[in-house]
């Protein structure tokens, strides 16, 4: 079926045959059959920008295989198609004592999109991204088809972290379970006044908790830059719930609430609504509060209980800009602050977290240090030059940006921010040598 | 591949040398454009705009020869862009020409060309680019038309219907092409400031090609269907166009 695909984001939509495999073998015969302009693996579609679209060419839709094969309890993981999604999981898992390694702030992603983009969650700082706790995989790849583990075709394996899809189709994937008393969550909260207090409280306390963020106000200025809600916590044991709720301790619902509506006028969030929105955000955190219980959805998935909240960005849509610096390049974060704060950027959702070690992965994003990451609506005006400055910030400080939430990066800095994108090249000619595997975002960073 | 903020990093300009498409590749360049085929009739004219595009930071300006007239040659020579270069982003189609409207009344031969150019032309080379933009799901289609075709003046009735004609074509185009991944903009600039128009007395609004391209660059970051250039055109000409035609002929324009 043709369909017109954008990312989360919503800007820079292309026209893809999309279909629907079968079954395993469909896939290798998707991939077969594939035409010049190639094919890619599409999951829930909450990449922000165009990583899972192929323009022309086709989109394989891998939702639809999404069977949990088995739970090993001795070793604590889970095999599952790489269709089934984490909110699925979470449904299943949390009711019996598991939760994920790893989520984002979205529970509506699958797993083979988690590996794709190697996604990390609020506790990256001590436990890594989603492929450090990945187990084996199967990899359909153009040429062969394989089982990749980080110590058999461990090359494949990192690869294809962070790769976007560009390694092949991932189907049967297991990966490590982390097993939990309950399904509530202890958070500690601070209200903190500006940037470097919060810098400070992060590098001294982040290593005694499992999950670890901060909400920083990016219209807040002067001796306010930074101001920020700082929350920190770790799944809730046992003893520590109130008698009446050890009954039921692993209770799990997550609702959607809310939806956005079909249409919203255009610039709903601007300025001054943003610095409202925020203004209350702040004020409604407490300046400090201690093991204050909340629940998993509300913990992480807050964005998740308004379905398809990406619209109140209004048709012009919205970037995400995220980036990491190593520890030392704490001037950049504030000198980025300092720049979005300036040019009055009305971005109500920007993130500052801690990032523990890397991955062997090329095209994998986090490495240790600082990772910022901002929504912006795309019809700002400036909004490109101020980006641009922002890459130059980084690249300087020897950072880089996501690219699975990339839209418009300049194609020439990728070799910059990922230097060993020439394995990920190698590789591919061993198990694509035809370059069947293709996407908008692969073609617009050449990175093919 | 367009980016998330409407930058595009490759560019057909059909009519290189048109001093409204140098300025928006000016423009472009700025951004995220890179590679650019320059197309036209006047080979060592296109070789000298692409000298100073590459200055200016393309790393690849191809020139090809492409003649409006030469319909025959059209399919062929779309075909051969496409696959030589790879996903072209943005078709801008700025070729035109403006006869003296005195000369066109007496010689039948002077009217047909503007016709053959402005509209055969363009419906010629138009709708095979069309077709190649949506094999490859993406991309922009840039017409620059005028509002000489909103309606037609005693004047400049000759080269006003062939914008007419330009004009009605892409907004059918564009509406057939929603949904298809490719987005088209038609471009309505009133008197413009250029060699073409050197020679005649400057309408009121007159503006420059620098104007234009900041306009086109504005309208393909927010995908809009139609741009006027100034914008004080748009209900300028809603005015005109309902003035009834005593009236209208009536008017000094």
């Amino acid at each position: 079926m043709k369909a017109l695909l954008t990312g989360w984001g919503r800007t820079a939509p292309s026209a893809a045959e999309v279909v629907t495999p079968d079954d395993d073998d469909d896939v290798d015969r998707l991939l077969a059959q594939s035409g010049r302009r190639g094919a890619i693996a599409r999951g829930l579609g909450r990449s922000y920008g165009d990583a899972a679209q192929n323009g022309g060419g086709t989109v394989i839709n891998a939702t639809g295989l999404a069977a949990v094969q088995a739970i090993d309890r001795d070793a604590g993981t889970i095999r599952v198609d790489a269709g089934m999604s984490l909110d699925e999981l979470m449904h299943r898992l949390i009711p019996e004592g598991y939760f994920v390694p790893v989520t984002p702030g979205t529970r509506f992603v699958t797993v083979g999109g988690a590996l794709a983009a190697d996604i990390h969650g609020k506790n990256h700082h001590v436990e890594g991204s989603f492929a450090n706790h990945v187990r084996s995989f199967t990899l359909h790849a153009p040429k062969e088809t394989l089982v990749a583990t980080p110590e058999h075709e461990a090359e494949v394996f990192w690869a294809t972290a962070g790769a976007l899809g560009l390694t092949g189709v991932v189907s049967e994937t297991t990966f490590r379970l982390l097993p939990i008393e309950t399904s509530r969550m202890l958070v500690d909260t601070e209200r903190l006044d500006h940037l470097d207090l919060l810098m400070e409280r992060m590098v001294e306390g982040d290593a005694r908790y499992r999950y670890s963020v901060a909400w920083i106000d990016c219209l807040a200025s002067g001796k306010s830059l930074g101001r920020s809600v700082l929350t920190r916590g770790d799944h809730a044991p046992l003893d520590a719930l109130p008698p009446g709720a050890r009954e039921q301790p692993l209770r799990y619902r997550a609702a959607t609430r809310l939806a956005a509506p079909p249409w919203v006028p255009p610039g709903l969030l601007n300025r001054l609504t943003v610095a409202a929105f925020n203004e209350f955000w702040f004020r409604k955190a407490p300046r400090h509060a201690v093991e204050r219980p909340e629940s998993i959805p509300s913990f992480f998935h807050p964005l998740d209980g308004v379905r398809g909240w990406n619209r109140l960005y209004g048709t012009r849509g919205f970037v995400q800009y995220q980036y990491v610096v190593p520890d030392d390049a704490t001037t950049t974060v504030r000198q980025s602050l300092e720049r979005l704060s300036a040019a009055r950027c009305p971005s109500f959702l920007a993130v500052l977290k801690r990032f523990g070690p890397g991955n062997p992965g090329p095209l994998s994003f986090p490495f240790a240090g600082w990772t910022l990451a901002l929504d912006i609506p795309a019809g700002l005006a400036s909004l490109g030059p101020l980006l641009d400055e922002l890459d130059r910030l980084v690249v300087d400080a020897g950072g880089r940006v996501y690219l699975a939430k990339d839209s418009r990066l300049p194609p020439e800095l990728v070799p910059v921010m990922y230097p060993e994108l020439d394995r990920l090249r190698e590789l591919r000619a061993r198990l694509d040598p035809t370059g069947v595997l293709q996407s908008d975002l692969a073609r617009r960073l050449q990175l093919l | 591949m367009e980016d998330g903020l409407g930058g595009v990093q490759s560019v057909l300009v059909l009519g290189g040398t048109s001093e409204i498409a140098i300025a928006t590749l000016h423009r472009l360049i700025e951004d995220r454009t890179r590679r650019i085929v320059l197309a036209g009739r006047d080979l060592p004219r296109l070789h000298e705009v692409a000298d100073d595009l590459r200055a200016r930071g393309a790393t690849t300006v191809e020139c090809v020869t492409f003649d409006a007239v030469d319909t025959a040659s059209h399919e062929g020579f779309i075909d051969d862009v496409f696959n030589r270069f790879g996903d072209i982003d943005l078709v801008l189609a700025a070729f035109g020409v403006l006869r003296d409207q005195h000369h066109a009344e007496q010689h039948a031969a002077a009217a047909v060309d503007v016709a053959q150019v402005n509209y055969v032309g363009a419906v010629s080379v138009l709708t095979p680019a069309a077709e190649a933009l949506r094999a490859q799901g993406h991309g922009a289609l840039v017409v620059l038309s005028s509002v000489a075709g909103e309606r037609a003046r005693k004047s400049n009735y000759v080269y006003g219907s062939s914008k007419a004609g330009l004009d009605t074509f892409a907004r059918g185009l564009g509406d057939r092409l929603v949904g298809s991944g490719v987005h088209v903009m038609i471009v309505r600039p009133g008197f413009v400031h250029t060699r073409m128009t050197a020679d005649m007395e400057p309408a009121p609004l007159a503006t420059t090609p620098e104007a234009v391209a900041d306009a086109i660059i504005a309208g393909l970051h927010a995908r809009r269907g139609i741009i006027w250039v100034p914008v004080t055109m748009r209900p300028i000409m809603t005015v005109l166009r309902h003035l009834p035609r005593p009236i209208f002929r009536r008017l000094p324009i």
